[in-house]
């Protein structure tokens, strides 16, 4: 038992290892002064500097951050209303859709991404065609944010959808109904009642919208035109000389996902304290009564 | 959160601060006589799709060309780019973007005139075309110069690592490309037309094939090489040569001085059957948003402290009458950047090819990628019903099993 | 609340982006540029069989060693005290929010010939090994990036699975073979599907892993298609066959390992 327990827990550290090695060289070499991949030449934080003067990437990153934002929020409230409303459908519709929306799913993301890059040239070239003749001027459509922000909301409307469907399946059916009886008006109900209790469900929904739309690089790929996102400037970079601010670029994206993952904890353990707490003391008020 | 956050900020804030000692701008004389401050405040953004590795980017002391404009200008530049023609084409075709000004070599440009994908120049807003040499005026792609400015010219050679490369084998020319004895060694053009040219050379036939029997013969030879060929590199092969990761590889000569400067054990050479020389210039696409201030980067561009700025980084020869007197006696005087008439004489520049010969050269471009001995027609169209076929009935399978089990 | 409108931007959208789409790629597949209905482009890839065929090969053996290095760490994950089980969990999933680009980036550095592995096994007088590439380096790629899709279902299902059948299985005299053959895989099952399919799909359609990693010599069906629709062959006609065929291939990998939506549902 003991040699198993052993070899138990040297295979973890090999996988774990595994895992985690290429990025911690990553990061290391990011503090490297020389420009060197494999050489070490001495601590410098020379591409921190660098790469908060370079501007591509700076822009790069808003332009993620606003189509993540943008189309996670979208999709979320679409996707929501479609929850609800799916939920009330019948089993053979409801099917229907759900088959529908696993398409995005399961489809290779480079299928996905030709697909509606297809969309967009056969409708932006016949607009184009409709605008110039009707307008009297060249009217040009082209690829950019929105084609961008479009594909990004497909791809994320089905999470959404199957995120919030099991959380309203759970839902007592009987809520809704009460809260008209005690003299709702329908808006009210929902907002009052329903969204309270899918909230948990649709905010999950919305980060990994926003998780998905900020690392898709594929999609994005064949859909952003002009528009540089981060994943495509990364991209980019290293089709070039690569420059060790990649290594910086990388050891602050690693920082910041362990900051958030670490808060989130903290903030679950804080909460679950909290309820702890209370059930400690409704206890105990229940004792004294 | 709020602890982390606070920390990240310091963390930025310091490294801002830091950073903010370098790079103070030096304003770029520009000739007089040009209003480059008529489009401040009218927050335009030019779309510039450009090589990677194109243009003098503020690194090491250089100018930062696109910098420098914004500032002049107060235009603001969204620069990208891109790594072959092909693609370049490929991404305007498809209506991938508004781009304002694209830099595509000679037979592309020669191709897009064709095909109607580019503006014609108003010159009054280019008047530094005065400054381009007419040795690179009036080329066949665009003859009456309404198209495009000359932005490089140069040649194709071959970058070489000295301590693995035998001198002596740099006698077979393009041939070494394909010697064995340097199997998985060699770097090759991931872009069809200059792997083409390349294979055509070798056979001694023109660069610009005649027939599609010329495109099928160029194709077997880069079939054959493909034995000894490591990978298939556009800039990626700076990393590669510069760090030894392999002996040759063919590219452009500007870039190869770039390499030499940063490894001294490589070298370059011409071969002597000659070569393809390139010329790259500026050209605006159809339907381009803001074609005035276009132009004026493209005038920008051909300023002389820019134009000398840009040649002494990336290593091209420049079509700009007035640097190759201010550069550098080791770049004015490089063959390699400057090759003799001689040589010239022996070089050929790239035409645009028809439509026919064209597109068996794309189709022959992803044979020689995914090359292996060509399966019978009709197999793929069996092969997908007999899968479409299986997965119908394991669908079928698992549904009478379910069927089964509700029972 | 009981209407069923809330859906329908939803389907209209679905529809217009997703359906159509599709629609257009299949009409590309058997057309000529000018519209004209042909086979052409489908018996076309009969030149490509063996990129396929590489593709197919080199997914399944990414996928067979993910499964083979996942099964146990899921196993030994979901017996972990809970308080632990949730770490383990999250540094599963950290490489992952890492960009792919990135991940992928950062084998290029460590297998280069001058890289930090070859440099290392120098010490021992070992090399240089020529590891960035070849085929070895693809799937070495795959496995690293998608083993986290392999591990977690296969911890999410096992966590299920109660301690005292296997402990019933070792009283009743199984040896581990026997508790591994007929009770865990077993048990298991659904986990090892989903994990196929997360693994599987991914890999075979990359074009990024075998561009980085390959150097362009190992093409892979993604790569090919990228050819035709953004790079150098221009042709969205064959490139749209390309695609068709590889969603066969994938929706035939489906129809082996997830058997309705139901169950699929689960897995999300």
């Amino acid at each position: 038992m003991k040699r198993g327990r052993l070899l138990k827990r040297v295979y973890m550290v090999a996988v774990f290892g595994f895992l985690y090695i290429p990025i911690a060289v990553l990061i290391a070499f990011s503090f490297n002064e020389s420009k060197s991949r494999a050489v070490w030449g001495g601590f410098s934080l020379k591409w921190y500097v660098n790469l908060f003067h370079n501007e591509m990437i700076l822009q790069s990153l808003a332009v993620s951050l606003f189509v993540a934002f943008l189309s996670a929020s979208i999709a979320t409230v679409l996707g929501t209303l479609a929850a609800i409303g799916i939920n009330n459908m019948g089993r053979r519709a409801r099917g229907a859709v759900m088959t529908l929306s696993y398409v995005p799913v399961v489809n290779p993301e480079i299928v996905t991404g030709v697909s509606t890059m297809l969309l967009f040239v056969v409708f932006n070239g016949q607009m184009s065609k409709f605008l110039t003749a009707l307008l009297g001027t060249e009217v040009r459509l082209s690829f950019g944010i929105v084609t961008l922000l479009i594909t990004h909301i497909t791809f994320c409307l089905p999470y959404v959808l199957f995120n919030v469907s099991p959380k309203l399946r759970q839902m007592d059916v009987h809520l809704y109904e009460a809260a008209l009886d005690l003299g709702c008006s329908p808006r009210q109900a929902f907002f009052k009642v329903v969204l309270p209790e899918i909230m948990p469900a649709v905010l999950s929904a919305f980060l990994i919208s926003l998780t998905y739309s900020i690392d898709d690089f594929i999609i994005s790929y064949f859909n952003s035109g002009t528009v540089q996102t981060l994943p495509i400037a990364i991209y980019s970079m290293t089709k070039k000389r690569v420059s060790p601010e990649i290594n910086a670029l990388s050891a602050i994206m690693f920082a910041v996902i362990l900051a958030i993952i670490l808060a989130a904890n903290a903030f679950d353990a804080a909460r679950e304290r909290r309820l702890a707490r209370a059930l400690r003391r409704t206890q105990w008020e229940a004792g004294q009564g | 959160m709020n602890g982390a956050k606070k920390f990240f900020c310091t963390i930025l804030a310091l490294l801002l601060c830091a950073g903010l000692a370098p790079g103070a701008l030096a304003q770029v004389e520009v000739r007089g006589g040009y209003d480059y401050t008529r489009f401040r405040d009218q927050d335009i953004t030019l779309n510039v799709y450009n090589w990677g590795e194109y243009i003098s980017d503020g690194e090491d002391g250089s100018m930062d060309v696109v910098q420098e404009f914004e500032e002049l200008t107060g235009i603001r530049v969204n620069y990208t780019t891109f790594d072959t023609n092909e693609s370049l084409y490929a991404k305007l075709k498809s209506g991938g973007g508004d781009y304002d000004v694209i830099i595509p070599s000679d037979y592309m440009i020669g191709k897009m005139i064709n095909e109607g994908m580019l503006e014609e120049l108003d010159m009054g807003n280019i008047p530094n075309f005065d400054l381009i040499d007419d040795s690179c005026k009036s080329q066949p792609y665009d003859p009456d110069n309404r198209y495009s400015v000359a932005y490089t010219w140069g040649v194709v050679g071959i970058v070489y690592n000295k301590t693995m490369v035998d001198e002596a084998d740099l006698e077979q020319g393009w041939g070494i490309l394909w010697d064995p004895k340097y199997a998985g060694n060699i770097l090759m053009f991931n872009n069809s037309r200059d792997a083409f040219a390349i294979a055509a050379k070798m056979l001694g036939n023109s660069l610009n094939p005649a027939s599609t029997d010329e495109v099928d013969a160029a194709a077997a030879k880069l079939k054959e090489q493909k034995a000894v060929v490591q990978a298939y590199v556009m800039d990626e092969v700076f990393d590669k040569m510069i760090g030894e990761e392999a002996a040759l590889a063919p590219y452009y000569a500007g870039d190869g001085i770039t390499m030499m400067a940063d490894n001294e054990n490589l070298g370059m050479f011409l071969p002597a059957e000659g070569t393809n020389r390139f010329g790259d210039a500026m050209c605006i696409p159809k339907g381009a948003r803001n074609k005035e201030a276009a132009e004026m980067f493209i005038n920008f561009m051909c300023e002389t402290p820019v134009a000398l700025a840009n040649t002494e980084y990336i290593c091209y020869s420049s079509p700009q009458k007035e640097v190759r007197a201010l550069l550098p006696a080791e770049l004015s005087e490089s063959e390699l950047m400057y090759p003799g008439q001689e040589y010239l004489a022996l070089c050929e520049a790239m035409l645009v090819l028809p439509d026919d010969i064209n597109s068996a050269m794309d189709r022959a471009w992803s044979d020689v990628r995914s090359y292996d001995t060509s399966g019978n027609g009709w197999i793929f169209p069996i092969i997908l019903a007999a899968m479409l076929a299986l997965a119908a009935f394991n669908y079928w399978r698992r549904a009478a099993q379910k069927r089964r089990t509700e029972f | 609340m009981k209407s069923k409108l809330g859906a329908s931007p939803y389907l209209v959208w679905m529809v217009a982006f997703v359906a159509v789409p599709l629609a257009i790629v299949v009409y590309f597949a058997f057309t000529t540029k000018d519209g004209a209905f042909t086979l052409e482009n489908i018996m076309g890839l009969g030149a490509y069989t063996t990129v396929f065929a590489r593709g197919i090969l080199q997914a399944m053996l990414a996928t067979a060693i993910c499964l083979v290095v996942a099964f146990p760490i899921g196993f030994f994950l979901s017996r972990m005290a809970p308080a632990h089980q949730k770490m383990m969990q999250m540094l599963i999933m950290l490489p992952m929010w890492m960009n792919f680009l990135l991940r992928t980036y950062a084998w290029m550095t460590l297998l280069e010939r001058n890289g930090l592995i070859n440099r290392f096994l120098g010490l021992f007088g070992i090399g240089p090994l020529q590891m960035i590439n070849t085929g070895g380096a693809v799937v070495l790629g795959m496995v690293y990036n998608y083993l986290p899709f392999m591990i977690l279902p296969l911890y999410t299902i096992m966590v299920k699975i109660d301690p005292s059948v296997i402990e019933a299985a070792q009283d009743l005299g199984c040896n581990v073979f026997h508790v591994l053959g007929k009770v865990l895989v077993p048990l298991a099952m659904p986990g090892i599907t989903t994990g196929i399919t997360m693994v599987f799909v991914p890999s075979i359609s990359t074009f990024i892993i075998s561009r980085m990693l390959g150097g362009g010599a190992n093409l892979l069906p993604g790569d090919l298609i990228e050819l035709q629709f953004l790079g150098n062959s221009y042709n969205y006609n064959l490139g749209s066959a390309m695609a068709l065929v590889l969603m066969v291939i994938v929706l035939l990998c489906m129809s082996f390992t997830t058997a309705d939506t139901e169950e699929m549902e689960a897995m999300v």
